[in-house]
């Protein structure tokens, strides 16, 4: 039998025994990112679809939540740079081969989009809260004053309200590359065998819809968009399982890297956190429950919500770690 | 041009001169190394088989470091050599990730550092750091491009090697075997 002992003189942090440069925050910034688009994608595609009254949750109140989840994930983004004051360089150049590069543009776009999207329902979300808590109140009158006071403001926001349809098909637009750039930001780099399956794109991408889904599910309060947004859920869950198998397929059948890559997780040290987080407790029990609530069972919805956002965060968070384990030399 | 290296792993001892030559020339943190030994011992105890090494950044023809880098700061500069513009760098640690040699490292001010094939001693016609201090003399550095400098040379007479060639990344360190 052939061994093989190697002794590496060299020690530098965050890069032995293992690589480990990229720590909490990059996965936190592409379960957000991924959140972001998924409801983007949602909204764009009832205001699309003209369904904007029977999809309410979808298409104005979830909205609101984009820019806010949008500048934590850049938070995050920021909070993992080692070199911060430097970070305005990102945007003195635009690098097609980088996808942090174009990601960080995509989301230069995608930010002032959503901004304009939550301003257009405004009002609505005004009249939504009025009264609602002793806290806000002082807040939205402040807003109700302004509104009053700055007419075109008004006629502004009717002017996107009229060209909504526009809006949301460049929405739709950006959600998908946003939601495959989450993926191809790991998939780009071929030194880690685990991130270089180019389904990662579309594989992360789903998966953030489903975790918009699932947070449009919990957040609505019509029975019929909760109905809908469940069944969406499944289609997106069973994509999904499809896609994982593809992926571990793909590793099997491909070089002796990929091969060790795909073992992490079928009996190496990856295996239980996978398997019950992200399979169990992300995928299957909520589909299972999904289905049960479809016959009637009497379910809290929270429960596959919930389970559906957790399997997402804790996928992203398995996915950068186990990646950076991986490697060709050593 | 095309700055390349060729090391030979039946001279290389694994003092580690190299190590220290290029910590002490650029003022590398303590702790981290641009430059480093392996030894890989193969086969069963009797048949044993040792390979040492001195490792660095290969230099890629197809760097997949510059490729990552978000803006720029990773480039190619003269005869082929990959460096980093530091005050361009922002420390996002793409092309830490993108290296199968993982030869980079942060450096603690921030920005990403590795080795520059000493670019500032090639410029004044010297040898890098490492090259000059090996007391074996495996290390051959110079122009691929020119068939009289010494790395052609000795790549004629040897058979040689590359890391990792599977990574696509066209190295232009070689071992010579």
């Amino acid at each position: 039998m052939k061994e093989e002992i190697i002794v590496s003189g060299r020690m530098n942090l965050n890069i032995d025994p293992v690589l480990h440069i990229w720590h909490w925050q990059i996965p936190l910034y592409l379960f957000l990112g991924g959140l972001a688009a998924g409801i983007m994608f949602f909204a764009a595609l009832y205001t699309i679809q003209g369904k904007e009254k029977q999809y309410q949750t979808a298409v104005k109140w979830s909205m609101f939540l984009v820019p806010i989840f949008i500048v934590l994930g850049l938070l995050m983004l920021l909070l993992d740079l080692k070199h911060k004051l430097y970070f305005w360089q990102l945007y003195t150049v635009i690098r097609l081969q980088s996808p942090m590069s174009w990601g960080a543009w995509t989301l230069m776009i995608v930010t002032p989009i959503a901004l304009l999207w939550c301003l257009m329902y405004i009002r609505d979300l005004l009249d939504l809260w009025k009264g609602k808590f002793k806290l806000t109140n002082g807040l939205i009158e402040f807003a109700y004053k302004k509104l009053d006071r700055y007419k075109w403001i008004d006629t502004f926001i009717a002017f996107l309200y009229k060209y909504r349809k526009v809006m949301a098909w460049l929405m739709i637009f950006y959600a998908v590359i946003l939601g495959i750039y989450t993926g191809i930001l790991l998939s780009a780099f071929n030194a880690r065998p685990l991130w270089n399956t180019s389904i990662l794109g579309p594989l992360f991408m789903v998966s953030g819809f489903s975790t918009a889904a699932a947070l449009i599910m919990w957040m609505s309060k019509d029975y019929n968009e909760k109905k809908a947004f469940g069944r969406i859920d499944l289609i997106l869950i069973a994509t999904e399982v499809f896609f994982i198998i593809h992926m571990f397929m793909g590793f099997l059948a491909s070089t002796e890297v990929q091969i060790e890559a795909a073992r992490l997780f079928l009996g190496g040290e990856f295996t239980a956190v996978f398997w019950v987080f992200v399979v169990g407790i992300g995928l299957v029990i909520p589909a299972l429950l999904e289905s049960l609530k479809l016959y009637g069972f009497k379910i809290p919805v929270f429960l596959p919500a919930f389970m559906i956002l957790l399997g997402g965060l804790m996928f992203r968070f398995i996915m950068v770690e186990a990646g950076q384990v991986t490697r060709y030399l050593y | 041009m095309r700055y390349a290296m060729a090391i030979d792993t039946k001279k290389c001892v694994g003092c580690s001169d190299c190590v220290v030559a290029c910590q002490t020339e650029n003022e590398v943190p303590i702790g981290y190394c641009r430059d480093w030994i392996v030894e890989v011992t193969d086969g069963t105890y009797p048949e044993l088989e040792l390979e040492i090494r001195s490792e660095r950044c290969n230099h890629c023809d197809n760097s997949p470091c510059v490729r990552c880098c978000p803006t720029g700061a990773s480039h190619y500069s003269d005869g082929g050599s990959v460096l980093v513009t530091h005050n361009k760098c922002i420390g996002c640690g793409a092309c830490v990730s993108s290296c199968p040699y993982d030869a980079r490292y942060s450096h603690p001010k921030g920005y990403v550092d590795k080795c520059t094939f000493c670019n500032h001693r090639v410029k004044k016609g010297q040898q890098p750091a490492c090259v000059s201090v090996c007391p074996t003399r495996c290390m051959y550095f110079g122009d691929l491009e020119d068939p009289n400098s010494e790395v052609s040379k000795i790549m004629k007479l040897r058979k040689y090697k590359t890391l990792a060639p599977e990574a696509g990344t066209k190295p232009q360190v070689f071992y010579l075997i």
